[in-house]
């Protein structure tokens, strides 16, 4: 029903304070002189115009709504959309699914209005504390923390520091992942948690007790200081294999056209999630199995008459994840890395990234910084082609589907050249 | 198990699930991923893929004992295993210093040496009996953290009396001087190996690509790398400069000094990692752990190609 949401958005808006009213209008001429100018989809550009006009129209439209925020360093955009998917059984869903995750694309996602009765929103690490302010969620979804763009001089133990800080007072259910000490960290002030033991194969950023500073010791899935005595809390919920155990212990089956042991904890994340909402985990997870490539991620693309699986991975805890959902050897794999100001400009997380487990796989390495992971994959005794496109890779490439890995902009790039 | 307290609301946990979970096979809390996690810090050793070519004069030829005069003291090897130590990578491994022990134990095993890697980490003892120890960077607390243990330990300090090498980065660096200011704003006393000390830097953060001429004493061709740090290093007489830099901001100081040295103790602030970048630096560590003036060739090709584009993109930022 194409007229319904306009109709319903021009209702909701007309019930706007003046100052919003404006801002909302604002923004939207902002976006759309934007996306005239060729500059995507204008959305960001709109929700800055318009939070300029009206500091408070973040709160004002997430008033009405009962939201639901996801971050982590790793899975939110694909967590958003999961989450999105299981609310709808129980009511309109607003998202800002294309995974414009700070206050701007926040404000512009949910300006773009529907009469929503939830909003999903993945929120930016940095953002979290401040969104949670303004939109009073009842519900935050906190996923993994692990290190990403080491130029940024952000530690990570502090960004959990942030997160625990800016939390302690909220109302909102915290559904945490209880395998993450920092992420346990984080959630283990505030007064409502949900635990999950959703795993996390990525280990090397909690070995410090971001408690007391102590070693922390980690016999197969557990983990505590014996310092201080901060542990793994009794998880509520838990992903067992390809099940989601709930509380009562029902065993659900999780059935995703989207592939990896990463999205079945984000799977599982989002069913506790659901239920926070009234929505029963055989429902949710029915639900999330419509959905496929989230903003291109894990999509098969057709290319030159091959296929052609296009993953994302940012940091070496995604890049790991990664590496345990690919085919096996003989499928051909290529590399893609850039360092953008988008990507972080030090490259030197190559070297926490175990490529040692292409082995056996036929590689082809691409992206402004090939010659690093040349270096990279030389040291680590693999064989390899140094190649300057896609295409080239693709033709050298033996048959079977090619699974091609980028970090964030080379990933883009692989978007755009099998676009054309 | 129960939902905590709180939950605004509940789905109807009465509906029959359509598979009953069996407490027997493992309960939620007891869960166990199937995909094992991968080994800490112990990754595979690179296949030797070396074949041992003919030796030229002076190199090192792992059948013989290896010359000894260089440095006045002997040579450390007892066999022809190196024991590389990598030091607290729990705490100080945050910028890729991984790389480096990779690629001291990778250009090693290419001249046909045995490489015994030690990772310790932070609640181990730290052993004497290294021949090449590593140190890398880390996060202001974790320097603090490492800083206590290892004087604490003094395995690393007393490795040092016995004429161990040791190369450190970034934090690493800093807790090889005499002291640094930590997390909480205070001075923190390091190991007293290097004759320098640091202080926090008013400035911007040194964030950037560096292109550095090293010490002509070392012989090494020119240092490419990524720096990272707010600290500000002042070297004292004890110590030289690792390197003078060409772009970049090293020491911080202003003076162009990049890192710091004095015989076989090493601290430079390059990320990169510094190997990756410079396998002239790992093959030196090599040398002066086998104390010979050469080594075997071992094929540099991308590491080449590498160092060309960095130093091109340094010397004309895009
Ligand atoms: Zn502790």
């Amino acid at each position: 029903m194409p007229g319904t949401d306009s109709e319903a958005t021009a209702a909701r808006e007309a019930s706007l304070p003046t100052r919003a009213k404006l801002a909302v209008t604002a923004g939207r001429v902002a976006a759309a002189l934007s996306q005239k100018a060729g500059r995507g989809s204008g959305s960001v550009i709109g929700g800055k115009v318009a939070l300029k006009l009206d500091p408070d129209l973040l709160a004002t439209l997430a008033e009405h709504l009962d939201v639901v925020l996801v971050s982590a360093t790793n899975g939110k955009t694909t967590t958003t959309r999961l989450i999105a998917e299981a609310l709808r059984a129980a009511g309109p869903v607003v998202s800002n699914a294309l995974g414009a995750n700070m206050p701007a694309g926040i404000t512009a996602a949910l300006a773009g209005g529907s009469d929503a009765k939830f909003g999903v929103i993945e929120v930016d690490e940095k953002y979290l504390a401040g969104v949670a302010r303004d939109t009073r969620p009842k519900a935050i979804a906190l996923l993994n923390l692990s290190r990403d763009q080491l130029d940024r001089a952000a530690e990570t133990r502090m960004m959990a520091e942030k997160w625990r800080e800016g939390l302690k007072d909220t109302d909102a259910v915290i559904i945490a992942n209880a395998d993450d000490p920092l992420v346990t960290w984080a959630a283990s002030s505030c007064r409502k948690v949900v635990w999950v033991a959703a795993g996390q194969a990525w280990k090397e950023d909690a070995w410090s007790c971001p408690s007391c500073g102590g070693v922390m010791q980690r016999p197969g899935d557990d983990w505590f200081c014996q310092d201080c005595g901060f542990r793994r809390p009794q998880p509520h919920w838990a992903l067992q294999g390809t099940h989601v155990i709930d509380p009562q212990r029902g065993a659900w089956p999780i059935q995703l056209q989207l592939p990896g042991r990463a999205n079945l904890a984000n799977a599982t994340s989002s069913a506790a999630v659901a239920a926070v909402f009234g929505v029963a985990p055989q429902v949710a997870l029915q639900r999330m199995q419509s959905v496929t490539a989230v903003a291109g991620r894990y999509d098969v693309v057709s290319y030159q008459g091959r296929d052609v699986r296009l993953l994302l991975a940012k940091n070496p805890a995604g890049w790991l994840e990664t590496f345990s959902l690919i085919d096996g050897p003989p499928a051909p794999v290529i590399l893609s890395v850039n360092a953008m100001d988008a990507d972080g400009t030090d490259t030197s997380w190559l070297w926490d990234v175990d490529y040692e487990r292409l082995s056996g796989h036929p590689i082809f390495v691409m992206g402004q910084r090939k010659l690093d992971l040349a270096v990279r994959l030389e040291v680590a005794g693999l064989q390899f082609q140094v190649v300057d496109s896609l295409d080239q890779a693709v033709q050298m490439a033996p048959p079977g589907r090619i699974e091609a890995i980028a970090n964030y902009t080379a990933f883009q790039q692989l978007r755009k050249a099998v676009a054309n | 198990m129960s939902y905590p307290s709180g939950h605004p609301q509940q789905y109807n946990p009465q509906q029959p699930a359509p598979q009953q979970y069996n407490p027997q096979q493992a309960a939620p809390q007891q869960y166990n991923p199937q995909q094992a996690a991968p080994q800490q810090y112990n990754p595979q050793p690179a296949p030797q893929q070396y074949s041992q070519q003919q030796p030229a004069p002076q190199q090192y030829e792992p059948q013989q004992p290896a010359p000894q005069q260089q440095h006045g003291r002997s040579s450390r090897m007892s066999d022809s295993n190196l024991r590389l130590v990598w030091v607290y990578p729990d705490l100080l491994s945050t910028y890729g210093d991984r790389g480096n022990a990779l690629v001291v134990e990778r250009r090693a095993r290419q001249r046909g040496l045995g490489v015994q890697r030690i990772d310790v980490r932070s609640d181990q003892a730290v052993p004497t009996s290294g021949d090449i120890y590593l140190i890398g960077g880390g996060e202001d607390r974790p320097q603090r953290l490492a800083a206590e243990r290892l004087r604490n330990d003094s395995g690393l300090v007393r490795a040092a009396e016995n004429g161990a090498i040791i190369f450190a980065v970034c934090a690493g660096y800093q807790i090889l001087g005499r002291e640094f200011i930590n997390d909480l704003g205070e001075r923190e006393a390091g190991l007293g190996l290097l004759d320098v000390w640091t202080t926090r830097g008013e400035g911007a953060r040194c964030v950037g690509d560096v292109l550095a001429e090293v010490d002509p004493r070392l012989g090494l061709p020119q240092l490419t790398g990524f720096e990272n740090h707010q600290g500000v290093t002042h070297l004292g007489q004890g110590v030289s400069p690792f390197a003078n830099v060409q772009v970049g901001r090293g020491n911080g100081t202003g003076d162009g000094t990049e890192g710091a040295w004095r015989d076989t103790v090493f601290g430079t602030y390059l990320h990169g990692p510094v190997m990756a970048r410079n396998p002239a630096v790992a093959d030196m560590l090599i040398k002066l752990a086998l104390d010979v003036n050469a080594l075997p060739p071992a094929d540099t090709t991308w590491y080449d190609a590498l160092r060309a584009e960095r130093i091109a993109a340094t010397r004309q930022p895009a």
